[in-house]
């Protein structure tokens, strides 16, 4: 039988991460050169061989530091010869072009793509420049349109609504919540690249100022500075310096209208559709996943793709979060292992996707999971936009 | 807590597909696009129905009577005319539970609201030179303060 969407002839060559950090003082195409240089060296290439370029969210995003560099501007700074390129936002979330440059590879469009994203919001929003963007007179974006007349300024409102609905129709409570955060902790505690190492406690958690019901200060991510890239190359390539990791499947289903508010369940997110099609393009199935690195700009976030990909029972996501264990790098299920976007940094989830591919390497030193993963899953967004990869270590 | 008027609120566009969203209040009503051929609202307004794709569609009033399908309250100023805390509610409307609006709850106690708690709409008139006339749509407990 055929093996996922790609066949198998999709893989990820190299990874790479430039300095992280909360306020570098460093601008977004230089941290995205320094990320796409290490990983083209991780993967045993060198430019001369990278053929393709792919990036979310490409040009036109005015929030400052969002976007650290579109792709033409790394064409032109790196002379790459590129035989196919793309950078779009609207795709399957800040995993979309990954997906394409899987595509690209199996169709022969490209031997060795390399995948960004880059933010620098820490350093560009330094200035107060993202509540700029709300001033009176000022013309709302369309996705504000519904929500900033009513104070509703944020993801941490948007998401607070299907948040709460969640714990009051599934007894999921605020404890289980936290343990999202307290396991990233714990976590980021074992990785030097993460930006917040110190240990929280469940009372640190529940004490921290509230934002929005049922979110407080440590349920929500933090602007951050750092680049993160990929080479995604064609089976079989010769020249790599390890084996390359295979992409299974990719989630990039939108069945749903892509809103915030007005999806059949209350309770989901477009995180469920990308999770269906990916399932229905493999024959692995959710009880072989060995480790998660599931997206985290807000706690229930995570909960909503642990539920989406059917990693728990629908409504179960607390059995799985309660006490922390379970998802601990020696649990059933280990999760976001590097310390996720709540503590590592928001990377835009190529910091899971970076993470994922440590793991299934065996890289990850000190927090390396107990049980060596064969299976990973990388679920990536939040609201309307979704996508997910499925990714092995198993021979291509 | 008695509700008082903000000073100062980001207003939206009323144009096209969105006028009667915004400027229903000038008659008192909540207007919402309904489609005539499978008789279903929907939100927000566009020129077809998702559900059968008919062209035939128009804003209609409804009760503006709901129940809150959930709620946030949000306790960070994002604007100073806007002080937290203050309930962010999803407002699931009379006429048909899956069409919900969103709309801040006021004349409650923040702690006091809850899942599936009737409310109904007031409107607040608001006007600048760029968007001319807006009644944004509010919600209050059903039948005056809880």
């Amino acid at each position: 039988m055929s093996r996922g969407p790609f066949d198998g002839r999709a893989t990820i060559s190299g990874i790479g991460q430039s300095a992280v950090g909360r306020r570098l003082m460093r601008d977004g195409l230089d941290l995205t050169i320094e990320a796409i240089e290490r990983a083209v060296a991780d993967a045993g290439l060198s430019f001369d061989d990278i053929d393709g370029v792919a990036s979310y969210p490409g040009p036109g995003v005015p929030a400052p530091g969002f976007t650290g560099a579109d792709v033409s501007q790394v064409q032109t700074a790196l002379g790459i010869r590129s035989r196919w390129y793309m950078g779009s936002i609207e795709t399957a979330a800040q995993v979309g072009p990954v997906i394409e440059a899987c595509m690209a590879v199996a169709l022969g469009l490209a031997q060795h793509v390399v995948v960004f994203r880059s933010v620098w919001e820490g350093t560009a929003q330094a200035g107060g420049g993202r509540a700029s963007a709300l001033v009176p007179g000022g013309e709302l974006p369309p996705h504000l349109q519904y929500s900033a007349p009513f104070g509703a300024l944020s993801a941490a409102n948007w998401l607070g609504l299907p948040a709460t609905r969640y714990m009051h129709d599934h007894g999921l409570t605020k404890e289980q919540l936290g343990q999202v955060a307290l396991n990233g902790r714990r976590n980021a505690a074992l990785n030097p690249a993460a930006i917040y190492r110190d240990p929280m406690t469940m009372e640190d958690y529940l004490s921290a100022r509230v934002i929005s019901t049922p979110f407080g200060l440590y349920d929500c991510d933090v602007p951050c500075d750092g680049a993160t890239a990929i080479v995604v190359s064609r089976a079989g390539s010769a020249g790599l310096r390890r084996t390359p990791l295979v992409v299974e499947s990719v989630g990039t289903g939108m069945y749903e209208r892509p809103t915030w508010d007005q999806r059949a369940d209350v309770t989901s997110m477009a995180a469920y559709d990308a999770a269906a099609s990916m399932w229905e393009r493999t024959s692995l199935t959710a009880a072989d996943v060995d480790v998660a690195q599931l997206y985290d700009g807000f706690t229930f976030l995570t909960v909503s793709w642990l539920d989406a990909l059917g990693l728990v029972e629908h409504g179960r996501a607390g059995d799985l979060l309660d006490g922390g264990d379970r998802i601990a790098r020696d649990g059933d299920l280990p999760l976001n292992t590097s310390g996720g976007q709540l503590s590592a940094g928001r990377l835009h989830g190529f910091g899971h996707l970076h993470e994922a591919c440590v793991q299934l390497w065996g890289e990850g030193g000190e927090r390396q999971v107990a049980r060596q993963p064969e299976i990973a899953v990388v679920g990536a967004g939040g609201g309307p936009v979704a996508g997910c990869l499925l990714l092995s270590n198993r021979e291509a | 807590m008695p509700y008082t008027r903000p000073e100062f609120r980001l207003l939206p566009t009323a144009s096209g597909y969105t006028e009667a969203f915004w400027t229903g209040g000038r008659d008192g009503h909540l207007l919402v696009y309904r489609c005539e051929s499978c008789e279903q609202f929907f939100h927000p307004p566009g020129p077809i129905c998702w559900r059968c794709r008919s062209r035939d569609v128009a804003p209609a009033p409804v009760s503006g009577r709901g129940r809150v399908a959930t709620f946030t309250v949000n306790a960070q100023p994002w604007l100073p005319s806007l002080p937290p805390p203050y309930v962010v509610v999803l407002v699931e409307l009379e006429e048909q539970p899956d069409v919900r609006i969103m709309s801040q709850l006021v004349d409650i106690d923040p702690a006091e609201v809850a899942i599936g708690m009737e409310v109904e709409v007031f409107f607040e008139h608001w006007s600048d030179e760029q968007r001319g006339d807006i009644w944004l749509p509010l919600f209050r407990p059903a039948g005056g303060v809880a």
